[in-house]
This record gives C-alpha cells, sequence and structure tokens, in this order.
C-alpha cells in the first residue's frame, strides 16, 4: 500500500511535510523486453491445459444454447419462453439489461479513468473493453430475438416499412436501437484503435508466414513514429470524451424504458442515475471475476497488482453502495408519494412470490460489498472473488425484481400472474455465459490481453525527465506558501531600505 | 555492395533510453531537419514539442463529423416524424414542440458519426493502412515496437547528406546506424 514516506531534502528550512510516495504500477522494475515478453507470451505460448479445460465446455455450452435454442426458437415460435401477455418481457429482457450493464464497466476503465488520468487502468483496459464487447453481444441476441418474428428485426433499422410508415423516434426502445448500436460500434473502434500497435508488436516479433500477414494486416502498417503517436494520442483522447457520455446515456436510455412508461414501480426519476452506478457495479465484479483467475493462469501478477484489485474493490464498494441509496430511496420515495399503488408495488416486490428474488438481490448487492471497508478483505482474493461472485449474481437478481416483480403485478387485478422461465430461456441464458467466455478465451489465445505499449509507458523511466528530478528538490514539496515567501522577501528589503 | 541500384530511404539510429532520444530530437529540430521521425514503443510524452510539431488537427474532424451526426439525427426524426407520416402516439404532438424527444437520437448519433471521423481521419493523418514500408527492411527497426528508441532521418530531406547526416547521428548520440535502402 501508498505508506512509504519519505521526508523533504534537509536543504529546506521550513516545515518539512511527509511525501506519500507514489504506489509503483509494474512491479519489480520489469524492462520494456520483459513486458513485451510476458504478454505477447500469452498468445505466442502453448495454451495451458485449463484454458483447453474451460474452453472446451464453455464453447459447447455457446453451441448448444446459443446456438440449439435459437433454431429451437425460430423454428417453434417465440411461445417456447416463458413470457406471457402480462409478463411480457421475461427472462429475455432480464437478460439484456443483466448483458449490457456487464459492458459499461470496460468502457468506464477505457475512457473515464482515461480522462481522469488513473494510470492503473492501463493494465486491465484491454481485458475489460473485451468484456464490454463480448457482453454487447451477448446483450444484442435477446432483443433480436424477443422481437417475435426475427425476420422482422429490420423494422428496427431506421426504414419506413411497406405502408411508408417509419419508425416512432418519440419512443425509448428505439432510442435504445440507437443507444446500444452506438455503444457497441465505439467500443469496437476504441477496443481496436487501442491495439493497433500492440499487433504491430506481435507483427514484428512473428516469423515470416500467415500469421504474420494477418496480425500485420490488422496492425496497419504500425510504425510507432512520433508523428503517428501524435495524431493517435488525440484520437484516443478524442474517443475517450466521446465514449464517457456514451456510457453514462447508454444505461440511462435502457432506464427510459421502465421509467418513460406509466407503471407503478417503473415511473421514477432516480431510474438513470441509478441504472448507471448498477451497471459500473456489476461490470467490475466480472472484471474481477474474469481478471484473477487470468492473472494466475498467465503469470501477470507484476502488472496486474494488488493495487489494481484493491482499486476495483473499492469501486465496488462505492457504487454498491450508491445502489443500496437508490433501493431504499425507492422505497421511501414510494412511502412519501402516498401512492396506493407505488406502495403496494414495493410490498408485493418485497413480500410477495418473489421476496426471494429481492432478499437475494439486497444481500448481494448491498450487504456483500461492505466487507470491502476493511483492507484484510480487498487484499483477501479469496474474499474478493466470493464478492465478486455475490454481486454478479445480485445484479441479475434486480432486474429479475424490476422487471418480473413489476409486470407481475400492475394496475388491474385481471393483470395479475406470476411468471416461471421455461427451459428455454434457462438454455439460452446459460448459453449466453458459455458465448461470454468462449470469446473471452478466444481472445486470450489470439490478441494482447494486456495494452502493451500503455503499460511500458506507465513506467518511471518512461518519462524522457523522470532523471532531471534527480538534481533538484522535489517539485512535489510546498514547505511553504508562495505568499509568504513573498512578505519575507518584502519584509526584508523593508528593513533593508530602513537600514 | 549489390549491383541493382536501390533507393536509399535515410538513416536510422538507435538511442539508449526515452530521455536520450528525447535530447536528441530537440537537436535534430535544431539542425533545421523537416523529414524525419522519432520511434518508440509508446507515446513519449514532450516529444512533440521536442521534435517541433504542430497540435494535430484531428479534433476540427472530429468536429465536423459529429455536427454532421447531430443533423442528420434532427433531419432523420423531424422529417419523418413531423414533414412526411405526422404520428400521434404516447400523446407526444407531431410538431416543433415533439423535438425533446428526439434528443436521445441526436445525441447517439453524434457520437457516432464522431467516433467514425476519429478512425477515418486518424488512418488519414497517419497515412495507413499501408502493406509495407521501406523502414521495415531494417534489421534492427523490429524492436521499436519492442524496447528501441529509434530516429530516421529520410534522404528527401533538403539538408540531409551521406556524410554530414550520420556524422550528426553520431555526435547527438545515436548507436547502430544504419543505411536503410528501398527493394530495388
Amino acid at each position: 500500500m501508498a505508506s512509504t514516506t519519505q521526508t523533504a531534502p534537509a536543504v529546506h528550512t521550513g516545515i518539512k511535510l511527509p511525501v506519500l510516495e507514489r504506489e509503483q504500477l509494474i512491479l519489480q522494475g520489469r524492462s520494456y523486453h520483459w513486458i513485451t515478453e510476458r504478454i505477447c507470451g500469452v498468445l505466442e505460448n502453448q495454451q495451458p491445459l485449463i484454458w483447453w479445460l474451460l474452453f472446451i465446455p464453455c464453447s459447447l455450452i455457446a453451441m448448444i444454447g446459443v446456438g440449439g435454442g435459437l433454431i429451437h426458437l425460430v423454428s417453434t415460435g417465440v411461445g417456447v419462453w416463458g413470457n406471457t401477455n402480462r409478463v411480457m418481457w421475461g427472462w429475455p429482457i432480464v437478460n439484456f439489461v443483466f448483458w449490457i450493464g456487464i459492458g459499461h464497466a470496460g468502457t468506464l476503465i477505457s475512457a473515464i479513468l482515461f480522462l481522469t488520468r488513473q494510470n492503473w487502468r492501463t493494465s486491465i483496459n484491454r481485458a475489460a473493453e473485451a468484456m464490454t464487447i463480448f457482453a454487447v453481444i451477448c446483450a444484442g441476441i435477446f432483443p433480436g430475438f424477443h422481437v417475435g418474428r426475427v425476420w422482422f428485426a429490420w423494422f428496427l433499422a431506421p426504414v419506413p416499412n411497406a405502408n411508408g410508415i417509419w419508425q416512432n423516434f418519440k419512443s425509448p426502445l428505439l432510442w435504445d436501437v440507437f443507444a446500444v448500436s452506438t455503444y457497441f460500434t465505439i467500443s469496437l473502434i476504441f477496443w481496436y484503435l487501442g491495439m493497433v500497435p500492440d499487433l504491430a508488436t506481435i507483427r514484428d516479433r512473428c516469423k515470416p508466414g500467415f500469421r504474420k500477414i494477418l496480425y500485420g494486416i490488422f496492425a496497419l502498417g504500425w510504425r510507432g513514429g512520433n508523428r503517428q503517436w501524435s495524431h493517435y494520442e488525440m484520437a484516443y483522447l478524442l474517443l475517450a470524451a466521446l465514449a464517457t457520455p456514451l456510457v453514462l446515456s447508454v444505461h440511462s436510455v435502457v432506464s427510459f424504458d421502465f421509467a418513460t412508461s406509466v407503471v407503478p414501480g417503473w415511473h421514477t426519476t432516480i431510474f438513470p442515475p441509478y441504472f448507471v452506478a448498477g451497471a459500473i457495479f456489476g461490470g467490475f465484479a466480472m472484471v474481477l471475476t474474469i481478471m484473477i483467475p487470468a492473472r494466475f493462469i498467465y503469470g501477470l501478477q507484476d502488472l496486474i497488482t494488488m493495487k489494481h484489485i484493491d482499486n476495483m474493490a473499492k469501486i465496488i464498494l462505492l457504487t454498491g453502495t450508491i445502489v443500496g441509496y437508490a433501493y431504499l430511496m425507492e422505497l421511501f420515495v414510494a412511502f412519501y408519494s402516498g401512492g396506493i399503488y407505488e406502495m403496494d408495488a414495493f410490498k408485493f416486490r418485497i413480500a410477495g412470490p418473489y421476496w426471494w428474488a429481492y432478499a437475494a438481490m439486497m444481500s448481494c448487492n448491498v450487504l456483500s460489498p461492505q466487507v470491502f471497508w476493511f483492507r484484510s478483505c480487498r487484499e483477501n482474493l479469496w474474499v474478493v472473488m466470493i464478492v465478486a461472485m455475490f454481486v454478479n449474481v445480485g445484479m441479475w437478481f434486480e432486474r429479475f425484481v424490476i422487471i418480473v416483480g413489476t409486470l407481475a403485478r400492475t394496475w388491474l387485478p385481471g393483470d395479475w400472474k406470476t411468471y416461471s422461465p421455461s427451459p428455454q430461456d434457462q438454455m439460452l441464458f446459460l448459453g449466453t455465459i458459455g458465448l461470454f467466455l468462449t470469446l473471452f478465451m478466444l481472445f486470450l489465445r489470439f490478441l494482447p490481453c494486456i495494452n502493451i505499449a500503455e503499460v511500458k509507458w506507465a513506467k518511471r523511466e518512461s518519462d524522457p525527465h523522470h532523471d532531471d528530478h534527480l538534481h533538484h528538490p522535489d517539485p512535489g514539496v510546498i514547505l511553504e506558501p508562495a505568499y509568504q515567501l513573498e512578505t519575507h522577501h518584502l519584509k526584508s528589503q523593508i528593513s533593508n531600505f530602513k537600514s | 555492395m549489390s549491383t541493382t541500384r536501390k533507393r536509399v530511404y535515410g538513416y536510422l539510429a538507435e538511442f539508449k533510453s526515452a530521455a536520450a532520444l528525447y535530447k536528441a530530437a530537440e537537436k535534430v529540430r535544431d539542425a533545421g531537419f523537416k523529414k524525419w521521425d522519432c520511434y518508440s514503443s509508446y507515446p513519449i510524452h514532450g516529444l512533440d514539442a521536442a521534435m517541433g510539431m504542430k497540435r494535430s488537427i484531428l479534433p476540427w474532424f472530429v468536429f465536423c463529423g459529429g455536427i454532421t451526426g447531430t443533423a442528420t439525427a434532427f433531419s432523420l426524426a423531424y422529417v419523418t416524424q413531423v414533414v412526411i407520416y405526422p404520428t400521434m402516439v404516447q400523446a407526444k404532438p407531431a410538431n416543433i414542440f415533439t423535438i425533446p424527444a428526439f434528443f436521445p437520437i441526436m445525441f447517439e448519433l453524434t457520437i457516432l458519426f464522431s467516433g467514425f471521423t476519429v478512425l477515418f481521419g486518424l488512418l488519414a493523418l497517419i497515412q495507413l493502412p499501408r502493406l509495407n514500408h521501406p523502414l521495415f527492411e531494417s534489421h534492427q527497426f523490429h524492436r521499436a515496437t519492442d524496447d528501441g528508441f529509434f530516429i530516421a532521418i529520410e534522404a528527401q530531406d533538403p539538408l540531409f547528406s551521406p556524410n554530414h547526416t550520420r556524422e550528426l547521428l553520431t555526435a547527438i548520440g545515436g548507436d547502430n546506424i544504419e543505411l536503410i535502402e528501398e527493394k530495388g
């Protein structure tokens, strides 16, 4: 932890203040070449046995669940899902919101932490961005098939139908189409552009042959000249600046699907910030779930350090607490509004037939991250891993509570109906988990899982002026405020003048 | 020496560290060279100034791209919803007061178009993709993407001379100086 201190140099006569030394982001002073070797080694060396042990079942689950599940669905009809007339959204939209939320941590790490100059992001941003892409792919499957007749999915695109009627641009569902497709496109561009210099690194290490040609094509002929870096850095900054409001907008727009409808329990203004915080919360949990094992399997402990895990645990604690606040505020507003339908909606969630979902949501999302107040818990990888798993589960239940726990009990008693998913629902959801992990494994196998260029940049000697400081007192230490020095100077001048 | 004529691309010199590259770049800049570049495996901060380069003009492209996106979304929504086929749904009017409902899509398309402009504007500015480059003929340039720091001065620069440029590169601390020739 950042606790090593040094005192200011003795040449100063003023008050000595301790200076916190910056935590090293790359441990053991690894060289540039070591970084290249270690990260490229992940995809150049033979994959460890565990990779195959995970990849084969995951890809089978993906093929059966997503491939088979969708063939069955399309050839039979959406009636095979458990959706009913009242709970018409059911699991498909629960899963859609769940997966879209997972993606948000990737963009947060790559864009927002970049803009706020949190250099620790460099070791984890690539994998987190990859997660974003794969999660959005998984998410996209659900609404695409939930439209019913999937061959009419092109109705979502802004083209008129046979009667010359256009899409309803005033509908949050169409906003969602634009938000999610823009999000996917921008994330892909961000991810790919960030990877170009690293693909060039791999290209330059390959022996001539098919691999070299393939990596060469995707590296676009990158040479690493400063005339390229200069434009490249500007492009990266611009993409980060564009992705930051985008990531906040995507889950806000998803929440509009709910919040703009006149349904008790959904029609609240707290939804956009509550959804965004929840998305970041769930996304970081998924990053930890995947990165902690990957770090061990590929020996990346010097690049993804305990500091990274500590920071992510703190973000989970923060966003989890925000989510907890939102849950309680929802209840309070329902009570304070005095609206009987609003109060009844929440009574139904807490004490109705879905009480177990509400209890799971509360305990997993609000209570379990509270252990991260303690440093010993943040430093124990087992605890971190278990909490991250709890959060993954809890965030899925949150969407279940919001969707099923509301639609099962709307305005009229004639609408009241309980919901349970069909085996096909469960199969497709499991399939998307398999698909997500399969895509992630393929990513580890073929692409650089850590941003090589940025990690090198985070080394101390990468700053061309790093050794200049050795000859000067540490500029970070302010011993006396500037105005005091000025008054001293003035006083001495006055006394000189007098004498 | 082979007998086929080869076009000389320029000199490539290696430097020990980012700091050495930075100091050398200042000297090459002061010598008045224009067609040259510093190569490193990561972006070195402050090197733009040391090389006498201007700020990238990419933001202007992106600004225009973003405005195009906003205008596209607005016209798409307004023309279809208000002009061609006015639809009254969700009790929202089909006139100028319906514009706030178009904001989310206007925002998303602004971002989308800007993102595409970043990608294609960048590729245009750095003149990529290209399949090959004379520098890839070098026997040491592959280290530029690993742990090498290089300066290449092109023969097309008016100040380039085979002897003096080599001397300059030696004087500013360059090692392994190599004459890069294009494959004839």
